[in-house]
């Protein structure tokens, strides 16, 4: 036996460590403890902004917590996108389809049946969801290139349809107008700093339930099937109802998404939900790095508020923005934030009962 | 039935000119495997580069239309060509051996990046050609109405797909083309030098899309910076019916795309005309992904 080689019982996990207490945690969560600390501190920092930005007396407090209110819009839906384009691997470049299905199906209960905002956002989430599993449950499993050809021609059919007033239910090329401003215990949400702590609430709550859905079972099953389809399918995973699942979870995110929107703006037109908005929130996940929320935050924040701080080089800041695209793929493809790369300490039945010996 | 029969005829120039676009779609996915996203701005460069010659500096008025037209073709077709194969060598040749997600976003910052050069250049502004380039005149045969800017365009068209053929299947260029669209690293072993082969694909392919930017700018006679967007997404769709990666089928799939658009568009609705080409794009993916000229089989899990 060479040297190198340990003993069998050297490999055994010992009873009381971190891996058999909480055999289900991913073990890059037994970070550094300092992390978690910096990170905390600065959410708080931010969520107090609204305070620190109105005690220093800034003259643009109103617009900086419109732009942020707008970041944590995108955060929101480049944290759904995330579900089926980080998670699953799905090329999904049509992810405003269901935005604006969440935004109209809120417009029409709101204006035409008089619910209230909040009480039309489950309403919202199930048609886009809906929609979600009409369409893609035949396209579903083309591959790459194909299914984001796909999902582009979606989003452009969509917008046709609410361009044409499809059943007298989108207001054409207009839109809908005067939504209402949503209510939370008889208090009207309409101040800036209201949609800035609604907007932020939903996306910490999107980002602690997603987290906790990428490390379940049906989180793993989505990674193994992105890394090997085939050998997912071969160790029983059914790969078409998990991506399937995926796509809808997504989808029905972003129609949540577009109930905030619809209510923030109060207004909605075709124009918000175009192939362009698709790009930008496929972009948002690409660039701040696919698969890892955090990067996913951080890419909206890059890609809303950097075109806003060169207002003034208007033409040249969407042409800086491809080239950076271009850069950005040539130097650092899998984003600014890529995902850790996660090691699962499962129980095994096979470990107990076949126990390693000899060789290595 | 002579509004129907101008209908066809309409709908084979406007898909003449989706043809020409599909073309440098497939041919680039056949030895890619990459959609390139930008090959609508290079139409619209095409476009735009027309206009700064025949309206710009007015060659028309020059050297009378038919040199004008000539020269424009070759100094429009010469400049997508440039930008085409810069475009390969600065966004797409260091992804080659990368993810292919990372050369589709590759791509569609490309796009973005050159939709905007465009517009920073020549405006967001429409831009009109000059009506008076081509004579108004049409021919009437057996009750049939024929303008001559439809038959310019279309027999154009045809012509230049006709030479493309030829040099795909009678050169040993062409049959290097074919071969890596087939199979890369089959033809790699075969000598088939792949870098050449890609460089021509995009020296090629943007070519035909400036052509086609600079006809649809002569037949409608408006440009406007983002007009690629939408040819690009239906010339794409018209290499997809006609099965993408075969050249033959991108012919097919445009002349087919744009009369099922026309008739759509004349019998059924016009409001939704936009919407035939993504529902057929769909149809045909979920239905039929080979394409209808079937060769290459699209990927299924």
């Amino acid at each position: 036996m060479s040297p190198d080689c340990p003993e069998p019982s050297d490999r055994k996990v010992p009873k009381d460590s971190p891996e058999s207490k909480a055999p289900f945690s991913p073990s890059s969560a037994r970070a550094k403890a300092k992390g978690p600390i910096a990170l905390a501190i600065g959410c708080l920092v931010f969520l107090l902004a609204p305070f620190i930005l109105a005690g220093l007396k800034i003259q643009a407090t109103p617009y900086i917590l419109d732009l942020l209110s707008m970041v944590g819009l995108y955060a929101l839906l480049a944290l759904s996108l995330n579900v089926i384009l980080g998670l699953g691997g799905m090329f999904h470049m049509g992810h405003a389809a269901f935005f604006a299905m969440g935004a109209y199906v809120t417009a029409n209960l709101n204006l035409t049946y008089g619910w209230p905002i909040l009480a039309t956002l489950p309403a919202a989430a199930l048609a886009a969801g809906l929609m979600a599993l009409i369409v893609a449950f035949p396209v579903i499993h083309l591959r790459g290139d194909y299914l984001l050809i796909v999902t582009i021609g979606i989003v452009e059919i969509v917008k046709i349809a609410l361009t044409n007033d499809i059943f007298g239910l989108t207001g054409g090329p207009n839109g809908l107008i005067g939504i209402s401003r949503p209510t939370l215990f008889g208090y009207r949400l309409s101040r800036p700093q209201d949609f800035f702590y609604l907007i932020w609430i939903m996306v910490a709550l999107t980002v602690i339930l997603f987290h906790w859905l990428e490390n379940s079972r049906f989180g793993r099953a989505l990674k193994y099937i992105k890394e090997d389809a085939v050998a997912a399918e071969g160790m029983g995973v059914n790969a078409t109802a998990y991506k399937l699942m995926a796509f809808v979870i997504g989808a029905a995110w972003a129609g949540m998404a577009g109930t905030i929107f619809a209510s923030k703006m109060r207004t909605i037109s075709p124009d918000s939900f175009t192939f362009g908005e698709s790009v930008v929130m496929f972009t948002i996940v690409i660039l701040g790095g696919s698969g890892n929320q955090k990067g996913v935050i951080l890419g909206a924040f890059l890609v809303i508020c950097l075109p806003e701080l060169f207002r003034d080089f208007q033409d040249m800041r969407l042409l800086a923005y491809g080239a950076a695209l271009v850069a950005m793929m040539i130097f650092r493809p899998q984003g600014l934030w890529p995902p850790k790369a996660v090691q699962y300490n499962l129980p095994s039945p096979y470990k107990e009962k076949y126990p390693r010996e000899g060789s290595c | 039935m002579a509004h129907f029969v101008e209908q066809i005829i309409y709908g084979l120039t406007v898909g003449s000119v989706y043809a020409l676009i599909a073309l440098g779609y497939t041919m680039v996915y056949g030895v890619m495997k990459l959609i390139n996203f930008a090959h609508g701005e290079l139409f619209t460069l095409g476009a735009f580069v027309g206009f700064f010659f025949l309206v710009t500096l007015d060659w028309g008025g020059v050297f009378g239309p038919a040199l004008a037209i000539g020269l424009t073709i070759v100094m429009v077709s010469g400049s997508t060509a440039l930008a085409g194969h810069l475009l390969e060598r600065v966004a797409y040749r260091p992804l080659r051996h990368s993810d292919r997600l990372a050369a589709v976003v590759s791509a569609l910052g490309a796009s973005i990046f050159l939709q905007n050069v465009i517009m920073v250049v020549w405006g967001a502004q429409y831009r009109a050609y000059s009506a008076s380039l081509l004579p108004q005149v049409i021919w009437r045969v057996a009750g049939q109405s024929f303008p001559l800017i439809r038959l310019f365009v279309f027999l154009t068209a045809i012509l230049v797909m006709a030479g493309l053929y030829l040099f795909i299947n009678h050169t040993r260029l062409g049959l290097a083309i074919r071969a890596a669209a087939i199979d890369q690293g089959a033809a790699k072993l075969m000598g088939v030098d792949v870098r050449k082969v890609i460089a021509v694909v995009f020296i090629i392919g943007p070519a035909l899309g400036g052509l086609a930017g600079l006809l649809v700018g002569v037949y409608y006679g408006q440009i406007n910076f983002n007009m690629g967007q939408l040819y690009g997404l239906k010339a794409f769709t018209a290499a997809v019916i006609g099965g993408i990666g075969n050249i033959p089928g991108a012919m097919v799939g445009g002349l087919l795309l744009g009369l099922l658009e026309t008739l759509g568009d004349a019998y059924v609705s016009g409001a939704w005309k936009d919407a035939i080409a993504f529902v057929a794009l769909i149809l045909i993916l979920v239905f039929r992904p080979t394409g209808i000229l079937r060769e290459r089989v699209a990927e299924k899990l």
